[in-house]
Formats: C-alpha cells, sequence, structure tokens
C-alpha cells in the first residue's frame, strides 16, 4: 500500500488586473497570470486528490480588482484575498506587490490555525510579466525577499509532493533549462505552460458564493509610495507603411533598391 | 504608512559622498564556452552613458573565466574586471549568485548595476534589488545620468511596445538597478590600448540552495543568434511544416516560425526583440504583440493573403499574395 504524502500544497496564485489587446478598453486579467491560475488548477487535476489543499487567488488593488479576482474563483481557485488600495492612487511597483505578498504570506504561515488546516504557504504561482508595464520582476524579488528558490518562465511544472520538490522546465535564451527547487518555491508562468480554460456560467454563479478576504494595506504594512516617477509616457516613432507592390518581380525590384540581393 | 521592516535587509553602509560625484557601474557580463555574450556587450555600452566609471563582473568556473576576464580587459572604457571562480558558478543560479551581489555592493561605493536583457539578467537583477529595497528597470533602451541630483532618467517600452514610459529613477534609490534592451545599445568595442585591471573576488559559497540546475538544452543550429542576425524570414501559422520553408531559404538568414519552432526562434513581445537589416514577414498578420518584436527593423516586407493584415501598416514593402507561390517566385528571383 502506498503510504500519504508526506506534504500537502497550499497554492497562492497572484493576479493582475490589466489591459486586454483584444478589446482595447477593456480590461482583464494579466494572460500570464490566467496562465498561473489554470496551472494550479491542473496540479490538483494531475496530483492524487487531496494533494492540493488549497488555492488561492490574491490582488492588490482598488475595487475593480475584484473582478479578476472572481475570474479565478470561477475557474477553479478555493477562495481569493483583495488587498483594496484607494480608487485614485498611482500603479503599485513590482517592489510594494511583492512586500505585500511576502508580507500576507508569512502572515498566514505564522498563523496555527490556518497551518494546522491548510499548511504553510508553499507554492506561488504567478504571471513571468505584466502586459500592461512589461517590467516581468515581481516574482523573483517575492523569491528574494522570502529567500525562497525560485523558477521563472516555466514552460512545464512537475510536483513531487512527496520529496517536496517541484522539477521546472524553463525558457531560456536560445533553448530551455531545467531545475530542480525544493519547497516552498516562486514559479513565474511562460506563454507555453498551457492554455486557460474558460469559465462556464455555473461556476461563475457557484464563484460569487466563494469565500474573499478583505484586506487594507495598513493590516500588512505596506508603503505604497511609488519609488521611480514616470515622467511622461509617449508614442514611439511611428512606422508608416510603404505601400503595396503588384508582383514578386516588383518585391524583388525594391529589395534591390534597398541593397538587398540574394546569394 | 510603515514601511514594512521584516524580511527586509537594510543596506549596510550609507553613501559616504554628497551628491555631486560620478557613477559607478557594475556591469554583469555574461559570457557562454568562453565568448562574451553580445547582450553584455550592449549593457556595457549602456553603463558607459552614465557617465563616471564602468566595471565589470565576470563569474564561472575555473575552466572559463581566465579566458573571459582576458577578453574583457580589453573592452574600450572598461575601469577594472572584478571576477569570481568556482564550481557553483558554472552554471549559475540566481540564488547562488545573489549574496555574491550582495556582499560587493555592501563592500563598495557602486551606484548602478546593469546587465542584459538575458533570461538571467532578468532573473537574477530584481532579486537582488528586493533585498536591497530597491527597484529593478527593465529593458531599458535610452538612459541618461544627472550628476547634480543624483538622478538617472530611462526610457524603456510598455504596452508591447505601443508606448515608450520616460521613468526617473531619483537620488533616493541609492543604488539603480536596471537591464538593457540590446537592440537599442551598440555592443561596446575593444581597444587595442585598453588594459582594465583586474581583481579576484572570493566567490560566497552557498550551502543547502533550495535550487539545484539539472541541465540545459541549447537549439542547435549553425545560423547566427536570432537578435543579432542582419536578415530575418519570419513564418506565420500559415506556415503548417517548417522544413520545406527552411529549404527555401538562403543564408544568413535566420528563419523564425512562431509556434513551430522551439522558443529561441520566437519574436515579439515576450520572446526575442530583433532589429535587423531586413525583416520578411511571411503570413504573418501583424499582431501587437508580434510588432512589438520587429518594429525597429531597419526594412520589413510583408507577403499575406489577407490585403487588411495589420502587417502592411508597418511595412516598407507589401505584397498580396499566398506566399506558398511567391516564396519559390522569390528565391529565384533573388538568385539572379
Amino acid at each position: 500500500m502506498r503510504p500519504s504524502p508526506a506534504r500537502l500544497l497550499n497554492i497562492l496564485v497572484p493576479v493582475k488586473r490589466a489591459v486586454d489587446y483584444s478589446v482595447k478598453i477593456r480590461h482583464s486579467m494579466n494572460p500570464f497570470d490566467e496562465i498561473a491560475v489554470e496551472e494550479a488548477i491542473r496540479l490538483r487535476e494531475r496530483l492524487p486528490p487531496g494533494t492540493v489543499k488549497h488555492i488561492k487567488a490574491i490582488s492588490i488593488g482598488p475595487a475593480k480588482s475584484l473582478d479578476v479576482l472572481r475570474t479565478a474563483l470561477a475557474v477553479g481557485a478555493d477562495s481569493a484575498a483583495h488587498v483594496a488600495l484607494p480608487e485614485n492612487a498611482p500603479a503599485p511597483e513590482p517592489l510594494a506587490i511583492a512586500k505585500t505578498l511576502a508580507s500576507y504570506i508569512n502572515l498566514q504561515n505564522n498563523d496555527a490555525a490556518k497551518v494546522a488546516k491548510d499548511g504553510k504557504v508553499d507554492l506561488v504561482v504567478l504571471g513571468k510579466q505584466a502586459i500592461d508595464d512589461d517590467l516581468g520582476v515581481t516574482g523573483q524579488m517575492l523569491a528574494g525577499l522570502l529567500g525562497w528558490g525560485q523558477a521563472t518562465f516555466a514552460s512545464k511544472v512537475e510536483v513531487d509532493v512527496g520529496r517536496g520538490e517541484v522539477v521546472v522546465t524553463r525558457e531560456i535564451d536560445g533553448g530551455a533549462e531545467e531545475v530542480r527547487c525544493r519547497l516552498p518555491v516562486v514559479i513565474t508562468t511562460d506563454l507555453r505552460l498551457n492554455e486557460p480554460r474558460y469559465a462556464s456560467l455555473p461556476n461563475i454563479m457557484k464563484a460569487k458564493k466563494k469565500p474573499v478576504e478583505k484586506l487594507a494595506p495598513s493590516d500588512l504594512g505596506i508603503d505604497y509610495t511609488p519609488q521611480l516617477q514616470t515622467l511622461r509616457v509617449t508614442e514611439p516613432p511611428k512606422r508608416v507603411g510603404g505601400g503595396k507592390v503588384a508582383s514578386v518581380q516588383e518585391l524583388v525590384e525594391r529589395l534591390k533598391g534597398a541593397g538587398i540581393t540574394g546569394v | 504608512m510603515l514601511r514594512t521592516s521584516t524580511r527586509l535587509y537594510r543596506p549596510v553602509c550609507a553613501r559616504a559622498y554628497a551628491t555631486g560625484a560620478p557613477p559607478h557601474a557594475l556591469v554583469f557580463l555574461e559570457h557562454r564556452k568562453g565568448a562574451i555574450e553580445s547582450g553584455s556587450l550592449s549593457a556595457l555600452t549602456a553603463a558607459q552613458q552614465l557617465g563616471g566609471q564602468v566595471s565589470a563582473l565576470v563569474i564561472g568556473s575555473s575552466e572559463h573565466v581566465g579566458g573571459v576576464v582576458e577578453q574583457a580587459k580589453k573592452l574600450k572604457g572598461l575601469t577594472s574586471v572584478l571576477h569570481s571562480t568556482s564550481p557553483q558558478y558554472a552554471e549559475p543560479l540566481p540564488e547562488i549568485v545573489t549574496p555574491l551581489l550582495k556582499k560587493l555592493l555592501s563592500d563598495s561605493s557602486f551606484t548602478h548595476v546593469v546587465s542584459a536583457t538575458s533570461s538571467f539578467g532578468k532573473s537574477l537583477l530584481p532579486r537582488v534589488s528586493a533585498n536591497l529595497d530597491v527597484p529593478t528597470v527593465s529593458d531599458v533602451t535610452s538612459v541618461e545620468h544627472d550628476v547634480s541630483n543624483d538622478s538617472t532618467t530611462f526610457t524603456r517600452p510598455v504596452y508591447a511596445g505601443n508606448a515608450i514610459s520616460t521613468v526617473s529613477a531619483p537620488s533616493s534609490i541609492h543604488i539603480k538597478f536596471f537591464t538593457v534592451r540590446g537592440t537599442a545599445f551598440a555592443a561596446a568595442p575593444t581597444e587595442e590600448g585598453s588594459n582594465a585591471e583586474a581583481k579576484a573576488v572570493e566567490p560566497v559559497q552557498v550551502d543547502d540552495c533550495p535550487t539545484e540546475h539539472i541541465k540545459t538544452t541549447i537549439a542547435k543550429s549553425d545560423r547566427p543568434d536570432l537578435s543579432v542576425a542582419s536578415r530575418v524570414v519570419s513564418g506565420g501559422r500559415a506556415l503548417k511544416d517548417a522544413k520545406t520553408f527552411e529549404s527555401t531559404l538562403y543564408p544568413p538568414c535566420r528563419s523564425v516560425d512562431s509556434g513551430y519552432a522551439d522558443n529561441s526562434l520566437q519574436v515579439g513581445q515576450t520572446g526575442k526583440v530583433v532589429a535587423p537589416e531586413l525583416y520578411m514577414a511571411l503570413g504573418i498578420s501583424g499582431a501587437i504583440q508580434h510588432l512589438a518584436g520587429m518594429k525597429d527593423s531597419k526594412l520589413i516586407v510583408a507577403v499575406n493573403k489577407d490585403p487588411d493584415a495589420p502587417i502592411f501598416q508597418v511595412a516598407d514593402v507589401g505584397l498580396v499574395a499566398d506566399l506558398f507561390e511567391v516564396v519559390p517566385q522569390l528565391v529565384e528571383q533573388l538568385k539572379k
């Protein structure tokens, strides 16, 4: 008879509400965070039933952040947490987000009752970057603050709960890298990790009953004053199309005119 | 509001000099198989534009460090080359390198830490900067330092390159970390007379690292790296068979096949950024995320069946045609 695993998984998925490119003025969950939520759910489906004890989504932002938390709940997260920022506050910086997450995780993991119920948070999965600021630093900062291992740009995640390890395949310049990380660990998701599912209407309705914990910045002792100053955001020099040609012949003429010849 | 104080490393030394002192940047020089990565050379150029001194850091195993240091010493504008050798640095991990960097930064007067926007640079710098309670500015395309008020101003692409953000890191950010977009800065050259001082740094042994490197697989190719190829031919979903396509290309092209090739060949917002002399987009519609990776190419040529494909708005030369008919003809014509 197989012995039961020595530990269970308690997954935290930070998610961000960002601009949706498919519909210009719409906001939705940052696509890489959608992939993170999906991976948490797939881990639950892949591993023996009961191994993933809890999946919680967390977002830091104004009231509208609740939208993305509801989405996460609808696709399968068990609960959510919202750290509410004032409506017109400047966008929080990655370091402030990382400090918030670190503070939240420490609060959870030092709470005997919570640990007895769900175990310590031992896996954080989040997107490798947000598609609005394209900074891509939050996961690494969080791992650094916590002193945890990190596996960025994950394209494949395999968990061995018995050994308390994950093996992650990472997308790197020119190829791929495989690393083995002891739990607890921070993983950031890359595009090819998975394809997120859509929430079904029944699940969207059920999600309304799932608990959303509300926190104020003062609960976690974080200062969200930005360190960097954004001076301006401008359009890049516009690239204007040069027009079309009618045939391959003409195309080649133009190429030759620009000094490009074949070999 | 209180700043959280648990789990943060406070900087050990206070800035001893007044503002007005020139900057001193530390550039992380990456290398593979004994050769310095071109992205790191672009990072070096960016660091030099800060004004002031620039030092490089080379880490690795005893097999490679010596040779790389000798090459680095000849780079133009470098004051010193710091180097640290350890078997732990052979396949470096951010968890292993972070303690070394923290020690270096606490024992010195570096004002800036710079790397390429490489997989490793991106993974390492924010981990270190968070420990020092400062941000990392990613993928900068320009940099300017003002000595009078100790502030550095950067530009960087946001919204998949649809906008340029200008941000300023004021003097309150005591060490400014940033990664550099390779296509925005020319690689620093070597100079015959240059001979930077080499300084050995004791490695910081990390016992009980939570992460272990298993293996690295680099896509094999005899063609130049995508980010430095002068001509790039890119194929979209219309191309079902990458191999057929590759056989009709001529060197020194580097082909890209979104979705059908490994990630070393992906161009776009979250893949490679390229700025070659010639970029041929075949059967590519021109989604925002793809454009982000190739908009700075000198000449963009597009072939697509759909006359309304967005790619035609940025292409210098466009041809509405079936690429499977066009490509063989193109190859024929170019051979003449």
